[in-house]
């Protein structure tokens, strides 16, 4: 135990039950923290979805409009763009979702001061991760689960058109938005609260690399490269490539997932590295008192 | 006493961040069931030295145990028999006190969590509370309830850091007295800061003044008073934060 717990790897369920408590008791009472999960979620799938909606009627009678949108698909059409579009917004909710639930976390303990209760509790930071972890999956799911119902009522999409590919798909997306989540909560120990904002602007400053709306033959030939090394670049070229019904996709998973593991552990040493940094600076001790 | 009988030995601790120097040389050791006041104004590197015990800090050079044990290799066995209250930390806000106390009860690890939680609320009188918010607290029933958090686990070595700051006087003097009521009864070993020189003269059996970085007085408050030649350790502090003291390496021969 010594040494797993020296290098702060050692994860116990009770002491991941005791964390997910609290979450659980946030979240069964405030109304408003599940209308903040839910809410933004379910507002960019009705707008983004009846925009989509609005272009695909304006294909059906504008032939050079129709041109346009099946230009900008990467060759789909407008029809099956809206597919897309539906899909992507559904799947990028769950890398967000994944980032912000270990970022998001540690800022909450941050701001209302009980990070200090927290790093001097008899718990590993392997621990306090894989209750974010925990916590992130059950807020995904409830969220992807509400939105999947939605576009299928209101946009007749039917997630489940994806069949098993929307396992492997998932996980690497959730995988890679811990990976963020980590690197993020890294820059808060290193940079200190100057460095919040990154919380919520680091999914968002992947965003257009990661062929998240659009393929990725849209963008400009220097940038394409760049979107490659993303793993969420091949999650949502695969989604397309499945809902256009282009049959396999296990090049595109196998890509995502290799990067994904080399990105992880790669994410965990900076993790390591920055909150070791932190304590020597005496950063950490600022941060939490 | 050798460093290995004491529950908190701490050997020529030093911390620098650059070139500034925050505690230079720093060694004590507290016994078993000793209450121990860490004194020293603004700067002195008091919070330092309660952060490298916490591990918050890593220290440049030095050694330090905690029941024997190293704290940075032996971490999580360390913190499971000891605790920590500061009225600077507090409990998040927009839960219950029960359930914060229910969360940190299983952190803890501590068995049949339920009871343990009750007593612990009856004994500091905020046994109505338990359904509250703990952000709708005042300051002294948060202190009472901090103190429940830091007591859930039955620890070996509690770390008391300013637990009586923001309190009126009442309320400070019923916190005091239940601190020194427990301590007593369970043999409790604690390590006390404050800058309420009434609570370091009540609670500790010993006290170590810090300045500049380095302990400077050592012993029970009434050996303070007379190294100073002071009536009280309210003079003694001023006394040192003045400067009006050597530090013991700079003192004439």
């Amino acid at each position: 135990m010594s040494t797993s717990s020296q290098l702060g790897l050692l994860v116990r369920p009770s002491r991941v039950r005791g964390l997910c408590s609290r979450y659980f008791y946030i979240y069964t009472r405030s109304g408003f923290r599940v209308l903040d999960i839910v809410f933004w979620p379910v507002m960019d799938l009705v707008v983004w979805g009846f925009v989509a909606k609005y272009f695909m009627r304006l294909d059906t009678t504008t032939s050079a409009t129709a041109a346009a949108a099946s230009a900008t698909a990467g060759g789909a059409s407008a029809g099956g763009a809206i597919t897309f579009l539906i899909g992507a917004i559904i799947f990028f909710n769950i890398l967000y979702r994944a980032q912000q639930s270990i970022s998001v976390s540690f800022l909450e303990d941050l701001w209302s001061r009980n990070l200090l209760n927290i790093f001097v509790a008899p718990i590993t930071v392997a621990e306090f991760v894989a209750a974010t972890y925990v916590v992130g999956i059950a807020q995904i799911a409830v969220v992807s689960t509400l939105m999947s119902v939605l576009a299928y009522f209101l946009y007749t999409f039917n997630i489940l058109t994806l069949s098993f590919a929307l396992i492997p798909l998932f996980l690497n997306l959730l995988v890679m938005g811990w990976s963020l989540g980590m690197m993020t909560t890294a820059l808060v120990f290193r940079f200190g609260h100057q460095a919040e904002a990154l919380a919520w602007a680091v999914p968002f400053l992947i965003q257009p690399v990661s062929a998240v709306f659009y393929p990725v033959s849209v963008l400009p030939t220097w940038l394409q490269p760049v979107a490659y090394l993303v793993p969420a670049t091949y999650v949502f070229e695969g989604m397309r490539h499945v809902l256009a019904g282009q049959g396999e996709i296990n090049r595109y998973l196998l890509i995502a997932s290799a990067l994904n593991v080399l990105y992880f552990v790669l994410v965990s040493f900076f993790f390591g590295g920055m909150l070791n940094n932190a304590r020597e600076r005496g950063a950490l001790a600022k941060l939490v008192v | 006493m050798t460093l290995n009988q004491a529950v908190v030995a701490v050997d020529k601790l030093n911390k620098t961040f650059g070139k500034v120097v925050a505690i230079e040389e720093v060694s004590f050791a507290i016994n078993r069931g000793e209450v121990v006041g860490l004194l020293g104004a603004n700067g002195a590197g008091k919070s330092t030295t309660i952060q490298i015990l916490l591990g918050l800090i890593s220290p440049t050079s030095g050694s330090l145990s905690i029941f024997g044990l190293d704290p940075w290799k032996e971490r999580v066995n360390v913190l499971e028999r000891c605790n920590f209250s500061s009225a600077y930390v507090a409990l998040p806000y927009n839960l219950k006190v029960i359930e914060n106390l229910d969360v940190f009860a299983q952190l803890y690890g501590v068995p049949n969590r339920k009871a343990k939680i009750a007593s612990l609320l009856e004994l500091f009188e905020v046994g109505h509370l338990a359904s509250k918010l703990t952000g709708g607290l005042s300051s002294g029933e948060s202190t009472r309830v901090n103190l429940c958090k830091a007591l859930l686990n039955d620890p070996e070595f509690l770390l008391l850091d300013e637990p009586t700051a923001s309190l009126d006087p009442d309320i400070a003097d019923k916190v005091r007295k239940l601190l020194a009521q427990v301590q007593k009864e369970r043999g409790m070993t604690v390590l006390y800061t404050s800058h309420n020189m009434k609570d370091v003269q009540e609670l500790c059996d010993r006290v170590l003044f810090l300045h500049k970085g380095k302990i400077i007085a050592e012993g029970t408050s009434a050996e303070i008073l007379t190294q100073f030649g002071q009536a009280s350790l309210e003079e003694v502090f001023i006394h040192i934060a003045r400067d009006q003291v050597l530090a013991p390496a700079e003192e004439k021969p």
